[in-house]
């Protein structure tokens, strides 16, 4: 690893960052107006031009409100507790394939914060991470309500984790690698595969896994259906019930961090990444019949599969905000049930066809 | 058993068939229903730019009407009054001195004339009652919120018809027999 790689090694991660942070900042205004727009209301539109200085307003808001610790509360930890969850929802990012490499003269760059083999796992290791700060949260508030909550999104996550583990194997399966660029690649349409159509997705190859992925995933973030973390009925405000100004705003906040993460994940395993239908039609065309150098097309190839790629990350955005819209939130029981009695035994029976499949080649 | 009316439905509970059972038919049908909602007409009006009309038949706020050459018509014969379920209008009558006949419409008029807004229930039968056609409630302003509870009651300077909107005083005053003299006099020296 050379000097000037590590030099842009450091400016993806730094764009990658910034990114996220803009997204998940303007996620929080993309929710209020969809859930306007699907409740035939207006939604925000005081604040600047349709209301898009609307993030910068709530950010006002949160960091100028009063700074609460309830009494007999592990200052430290309460504090800690947000800052992990937003280290660990920003972290996960760094691995997350953008695109793929642009290359100027002889030297070559990948639009990859850290090109690892292991990217896989260390999303998962990572996010799993993130419990600790819901848990921490939940301790650290000195509140049996606050701890009850937390307990609560505890187990849900590390059930529904389980299930989402199991869902991936059959990707992997598939891949035999752990490198989410890797398996960007083998989506694209030129390498050696049995479909040689334009759609090389892992969607095509796992429609059930990436249901029980999907599932998982709105688990993991706590959004709606499953965002019994955020209990207001039954346990007073759940794990986050004595946080106040921005310390709450980061727990919020990293929700939204999250969301992209997870909509980034999703988008990269099973929707072909920054792969798009045609690409190397469209490169070869460039070249040959529009006289451009080989190079320059594949970089303009590479910008649009970025666009392209997150294109499919809003369109995820989207469909999480428009679930969250439309559900109606589970029972905690229905909750557990569901994860351990359906999604758990349909991710190994997910496995086991793959397994199936491979044996018998009809799938690589 | 005897149904009481021919609506009663008979409920029965099936067992779930497979597509209900496997929940996600159920949500996509519910997302294609979000989902029209997303493209359908907004029902938000943008208040402080856009206003709602008013029905033509609501009552709002008082008003004591002049008449064309600018006097008031009320006389304080005090049928509003009567007519008041809410018992939320008060006057003192006076006469009309020599030299007001440009201010006043007949000899008798309201030294002071209040409706506390507190008690008036926007019934409209004080418009009802009135011979002279002097009192109205507007079709399109409301009685706005206010801090005091003395500032909810409106005198003349508030509900008599403005003959210049810039003369408007900022707060209506109950006001005793002697302050509505002392009002008299002061409307007498400047004519409006």
């Amino acid at each position: 690893m050379e000097l000037p790689t590590l030099g842009w090694q450091s400016i993806v991660i730094f764009v990658v960052f910034a990114v996220s942070l803009l997204i998940a900042t303007y996620c929080t205004y993309a929710e209020r107006v969809i859930a306007a727009f699907l409740q035939d209301r207006v939604g925000p539109d005081r604040a600047g031009p349709y209301g898009l200085a609307q993030p910068l307003a709530d950010a006002v808001k949160m960091f100028t409100k009063e700074e609460f610790f309830p009494g007999g509360a592990n200052k430290a930890l309460f504090v800690f507790g947000p800052c992990l969850a937003m280290i660990t929802a920003l972290m996960s990012s760094a691995v997350i394939p953008f695109g793929n490499n642009l290359s100027f003269g002889n030297n070559a760059f990948f639009l990859q914060g850290i090109e690892v083999n292991i990217g896989m796992l260390w999303v998962f290791g990572v996010v799993s991470l993130g419990v600790y700060g819901v848990m921490i949260g939940g301790w650290a508030s000195n509140n049996k309500f606050s701890l009850l909550g937390a307990i609560r999104a505890a187990s849900q996550n590390i059930s529904y984790e389980l299930a989402m583990g199991l869902s991936l194997i059959a990707v992997l399966m598939i891949s035999g690698t752990l490198s989410l660029r890797e398996i960007t690649l083998q989506q694209s349409s030129e390498g050696a595969f049995v479909w040689q159509d334009i759609f090389n997705w892992n969607i095509m190859k796992q429609p059930l896994g990436f249901i029980i992925f999907l599932v998982c995933a709105f688990a993991e973030t706590n959004r709606t259906p499953f965002d019994l973390p955020e209990c207001e009925t039954e346990l007073v405000g759940g794990y986050h019930t004595e946080y106040s100004s921005m310390k709450l705003g980061l727990y919020l906040f990293s929700e939204y961090v999250n969301i992209f993460v997870v909509s980034a994940v999703m988008s990269v395993l099973y929707f072909g990444g920054f792969n798009f239908p045609f690409q190397y039609e469209l490169r070869d065309w460039l070249a040959s019949s529009q006289g451009w150098e080989l190079a320059s097309a594949q970089n303009l190839i590479t910008a649009l599969g970025t666009l392209l790629l997150f294109g499919k990350i809003f369109a995820f955005i989207f469909f999480f905000m428009w679930i969250r819209w439309t559900l109606p939130r589970f029972r905690y029981d229905q909750l557990m049930r569901l994860g351990w009695t359906i999604l758990i035994p349909l991710a190994v029976i997910n496995i086991l066809i793959t397994g199936g499949l491979i044996t018998f080649g009809v799938i690589k | 058993m005897q149904p009481l009316t021919n609506r009663s439905k008979k409920l029965e509970k099936k067992p779930m068939t497979l597509a209900e059972r496997a929940y996600l038919p159920a949500i996509f049908q519910g997302l294609s229903i979000t989902m029209r909602h997303f493209f359908m007409k907004k029902a938000t009006v943008r208040y402080p730019e856009e206003v709602r009309p008013f029905s033509p038949i609501f009552r709002g706020l008082h008003v004591l009407k002049r008449d064309e050459q600018g006097r008031e018509r009320c006389t304080a014969c005090g049928l509003c009054a009567v007519a008041c379920p809410a018992e939320a209008i008060t006057m003192v009558a006076g006469e009309r001195k020599k030299g007001e006949e440009g201010l006043y419409r007949e000899e008798k008029y309201a030294i002071s004339y209040e409706v506390n807004m507190l008690r008036c229930i926007f019934c409209g039968l004080c418009e009802e009652a009135c011979p002279k056609a002097a009192v109205y409630l507007q079709a399109d302003k409301m009685a706005p919120p206010r801090f005091e509870r003395d500032e909810f009651i409106y005198g003349k300077d508030r509900l008599v018809e403005p003959v210049d909107p810039s003369k408007r005083s900022e707060r209506g005053i109950q006001l005793t027999p002697e302050q509505a003299e002392a009002l008299r006099n002061k409307m007498v020296q400047q004519p409006a």
